[in-house]
C-alpha cells in the first residue's frame, strides 16, 4: 500500500514538472499581471487580452514566421512577489521583453530589476512616475493621469466654471490623481475649494458630499476606481446635489453604470475611446484598432473588452511592431520601441521618443457622459 | 550544548552553500526574501513562542524600519548603515514606550491592541504622502554598500541578508538559553508562578517586545535596501498574519522552526506555481494538513514523520 502511494506521488510530481516542448524556438515574452487580489479588475482583462492577441498573432503565422510564447505570472498586486517574478521571467524563462505589471506599485518595484538586466518593459499601469523621468528600458501604455485631468479641466474652462471640489480615494490611483488635480488647477485658472479623501473600502461618503454641498463649488471631481465612485454617485443623488459630477477614467467600464444604477445618469468622465468606439467619426485613426479589439474579445471571452484590457493590447502590438523592425534581442526591441511613431492603438495614438516613453497626448481621452445607462460623447 | 554549536555550524554551512547549485536562477532572489522573512519570524517567535505574548502588529515595526531607512537615505541622503542603526534604535524606543500599556493586556485583548498598532502604522504610511510617497510608494532607495563594494546583485544581497540572519539566530540561541530566556519561558507557562518566583514579568515582557521590534526594524531596513522601492501594501495586516503562520507552521518556541517556516511559506508558492490557477487551493490544503498532523510545527513534525515511516530500520538498529 505504502509503495503504491509512493509511486503515485512520484508520478504526480513528474507530471507537474513536465513542460510542453516546442518544435521551433518561439520568441518568449513575459507578462506580469495582478490577476487575483485587489487589482484583479485590471489584471484579469489584461492577462486575457494579452493571451488573446498572442494567439491571434500566432494563428496568423507569428512574427516573420516565428511563434510568440507568452509566459504570464500573477503578482497578486504584491510588490515583493512582482520583483521575484520579474527575476524569474528574466533569469529562468529568458524572456526578451516584459509587459505589465498592472499597478503602479508593482511597476515601480520591478523597474530597478529590468533596468539592471536590460530587458524592455511595457507597463500597463497609469502612474506618471513610471516614465517620468524617462528610464532607458521602461515604456508604458496606460494613459497618464495628468492627461485625464487636463481633459476635465479643459471642459470646465469651456463652460466657464472655475470653482471645484475634489474627492479622491486614498490609494495609489487616488493620490496620483489628487496630485495632478492640484498641480494643473493653476494652469487652467481653477480654484479647488475643498479637497477631501475617502478610504478604498468606505461605504458612505455623505459626510464629504454634505461639506461640498455647503461650499460654492460649481463641479465635483471624484477620483477613484470601483466601487467607491458608485457610492459617491448614489450619495450625491440622495443628497440632491445639483452641480455636475465628474469621475476619473478609473471607472470607465459598464460595471460602473451597473453599480451606480440610476445615479449614474448625467455623470461625466474622461475615457479611452474604447467605450464609444462605434460612435467615433469614420476618420478617427484608432477606429479600426478599437473595433477589431472589441470583436476579438467578444469572440474569445464572450464579454465586452474594456479600457484595461486595451493597455495589454497596445503593449503586445507595440512589441510586435518593435520585434518586426528591431529583431528579437532586448536591445533591438528597445531601440525599435523608442522610434515607434503614429501607432494607433486602443489607448490612443502613440509616439515614443527618447524624451517621452509614455507617448500619448490628451487627445487619447474623450469626454463621455452617462445617459440612459449608456455612454454618449460630450460635445 | 555541544550539539547546539554543531547544529549552528551545520546551518551556517548550509546557508553558505545553498546558492551554489542555483547559480543565476531567480531562486537566489527568492532566498533573499526568505532571509528577510526568517529574521522577522525569529523576532516574532521570541515574543510569541518563548514569552507567549501574541502580536498581530509585527508588520508595523517591519514597515517603520523600512520606511525609516528608506526616507532617511533617499530623501535626506543619510549613510544607509547609520540610518539602519538610528532607525532600529528609534523603533525599539517606540516599542518600549508602547510596550508598557499594551503588554498589560492578555490574550485576545493583546491581539486586538497589537492589531491596532499595525493598522495605525499602515494608515500612517498611506496618508503621509509628502514623506512616504503614500500609496504609490517610495522609490530611489540606494543599495547598501561598504566603500565601493555595493550589494547590488541577488547573490551579494543573499549573503548580506543571511549574514544578518545568522547573527540574529546566534543571538536568539544564546538568549533563550540564558537566565532571561528561562524567565521568558516561565512567563509563558504561568505568569503568576513566574512572578512568585521573583521574575520581573512586566519588565521582561516589555524587553522582549522591544527586542522583537528591533529585530523587525533591522529586517525592514534590509528589505528596503534590497528592493530599492517600498509601498505600504508590503506592511499590512496580511504580512503580520503571514508571519504568524510561519512560526505556527515552523514551530512555536523554536529558533530553527522560525527559519523553516519562513523558508516553507516563501518558497511554497513558487513550487506550487506548476499547478497554475489551482495553486492557492493546494497551498491552503497543505497548510491545513500540516497544522492538523504536525501541531508542534515542522521542526517537531518532520522528525516524528520520519520515525514513523522508517519503523523497520529503527527496530533493526535496536537489535544490532
Amino acid at each position: 500500500m505504502r509503495k503504491l502511494i509512493t509511486t503515485a506521488l512520484a508520478l504526480f510530481t513528474l507530471l507537474c514538472l513536465s513542460t510542453v516542448a516546442y518544435a521551433a524556438a518561439p520568441i518568449k515574452i513575459g507578462g506580469l499581471f495582478a490577476v487575483t487580489g485587489p487589482a484583479s479588475f485590471l489584471g484579469e482583462p489584461e492577462r486575457n487580452t494579452a493571451q488573446m492577441v498572442v494567439d491571434e498573432i500566432n494563428k496568423a503565422g507569428g512574427i516573420k514566421g516565428r511563434k510568440i510564447e507568452l509566459i504570464t505570472y500573477d503578482t497578486v498586486g504584491d510588490t515583493t512577489k512582482a520583483v521575484q517574478l520579474a527575476n524569474k521571467l528574466i533569469k529562468n524563462d529568458k524572456v526578451v521583453a516584459i509587459i505589465g505589471p498592472s499597478t503602479t506599485g508593482d511597476s515601480m518595484a520591478i523597474i530597478p530589476v529590468v533596468e539592471k538586466a536590460g530587458i524592455p518593459l511595457i507597463s500597463c499601469a497609469a502612474g506618471s512616475k513610471i516614465t517620468e523621468p524617462v528610464k532607458k528600458w521602461v515604456f508604458k501604455t496606460a494613459q497618464n493621469d495628468g492627461l485625464a485631468v487636463a481633459r476635465i479641466y479643459e471642459q470646465l474652462k469651456k463652460e466657464k466654471k472655475t470653482k471645484v471640489a475634489i474627492l479622491t480615494v486614498s490609494d495609489g490611483f487616488g493620490s496620483s490623481g489628487r496630485e495632478q488635480l492640484k498641480a494643473q488647477a493653476k494652469v487652467y485658472g481653477i480654484q479647488i475649494l475643498s479637497d477631501d479623501t475617502y478610504g478604498p473600502k468606505d461605504t458612505d461618503m455623505t459626510a464629504q458630499l454634505t461639506k461640498i454641498r455647503g461650499s460654492q463649488a460649481q463641479a465635483v471631481i471624484c477620483w477613484g476606481t470601483n466601487p467607491g465612485p458608485a457610492v459617491v454617485a448614489r450619495n450625491a443623488k440622495q443628497l440632491g446635489l445639483k452641480i455636475p459630477l465628474y469621475m476619473s477614467h478609473g471607472v470607465s467600464s459598464k460595471k460602473f453604470i451597473v453599480l451606480a444604477g440610476d445615479a449614474a445618469d448625467g455623470i461625466r468622465l474622461p475615457s479611452g475611446k474604447v467605450l464609444v468606439a462605434d460612435l467615433l467619426p469614420k476618420n478617427d485613426k484608432q477606429k479600426a484598432s478599437l473595433l477589431s479589439f472589441i470583436k476579438d474579445y467578444q469572440n474569445h471571452y464572450k464579454a465586452e473588452g474594456d479600457h484595461f484590457g486595451g493597455h495589454a493590447w497596445d503593449a503586445v502590438m507595440l512589441l510586435k511592431g518593435a520585434i518586426e523592425r528591431g529583431g528579437d534581442t532586448p536591445a533591438g526591441i528597445r531601440n525599435a520601441l523608442e522610434t515607434t511613431r503614429n501607432f494607433a492603438g486602443i489607448g490612443g495614438v502613440f509616439n515614443f521618443s527618447p524624451r517621452d516613453h509614455a507617448g500619448l497626448t490628451k487627445e487619447a481621452f474623450t469626454l463621455v457622459e452617462v445617459r440612459k445607462k449608456d455612454w454618449v460623447l460630450v460635445k | 550544548m555541544k550539539s547546539d554549536k554543531l547544529k549552528f555550524f551545520a546551518f551556517c554551512l548550509a546557508v553558505l552553500l545553498a546558492p551554489l547549485p542555483l547559480s543565476g536562477s531567480y531562486l537566489t532572489n527568492v532566498l533573499v526574501f526568505v532571509g528577510v522573512n526568517s529574521i522577522l519570524a525569529l523576532g516574532l517567535n521570541l515574543l510569541l513562542g518563548f514569552a507567549g505574548q501574541i502580536s498581530l502588529g509585527q508588520a508595523a515595526f517591519f514597515g517603520l524600519g523600512a520606511y525609516g531607512s528608506g526616507v532617511l537615505t533617499s530623501v535626506y541622503a543619510f549613510n544607509p548603515w547609520v540610518a539602519m542603526v538610528v532607525v532600529a534604535l528609534a523603533v525599539a524606543a517606540f516599542a518600549f514606550a508602547i510596550g508598557f500599556p499594551v503588554l498589560r493586556l492578555k490574550g485576545h485583548y493583546l491581539a486586538m491592541a497589537t492589531l491596532g498598532v499595525g493598522v495605525i502604522a499602515n494608515i500612517a504610511f498611506n496618508e503621509t504622502v509628502d514623506l512616504t510617497g503614500g500609496p504609490s510608494g517610495l522609490s530611489g532607495i540606494p543599495n547598501l554598500a561598504i566603500g565601493s563594494f555595493t550589494f547590488d546583485t541577488d547573490l551579494k544581497n543573499y549573503y548580506l541578508v543571511w549574514g544578518f540572519a545568522l547573527v540574529m539566530i546566534l543571538l536568539s540561541l544564546n538568549l533563550v538559553n540564558s537566565r532571561f530566556g528561562r524567565g521568558l519561558r516561565a512567563i509563558h507557562d504561568s505568569e503568576v508562578a513566574a512572578r512568585v518566583m521573583g521574575v520581573n514579568a512586566r519588565l521582561m515582557k516589555v524587553q522582549v517586545f522591544t527586542l522583537s521590534a528591533f529585530i523587525s526594524a533591522i529586517a525592514g531596513s534590509l528589505y528596503c535596501h534590497v528592493m530599492t522601492f517600498i509601498s505600504p501594501t508590503s506592511f499590512g495586516f496580511n504580512t503580520s498574519v503571514e508571519l504568524l503562520t510561519m512560526i505556527v507552521i515552523g514551530g512555536f518556541g523554536s529558533v530553527y522552526g522560525s527559519i523553516l517556516g519562513a523558508l516553507l511559506l516563501t518558497m511554497l508558492p513558487e513550487i506550487l506555481r506548476t499547478f497554475n490557477d489551482y495553486d492557492i487551493i493546494v497551498y491552503g490544503l497543505l497548510l491545513v494538513v500540516m497544522t492538523i498532523y504536525m501541531p508542534g510545527g515542522l521542526v517537531k513534525g518532520v522528525p516524528a514523520l520520519f520515525r514513523r515511516l522508517t519503523p523497520k530500520k529503527a527496530k533493526e538498529g535496536a537489535n544490532a
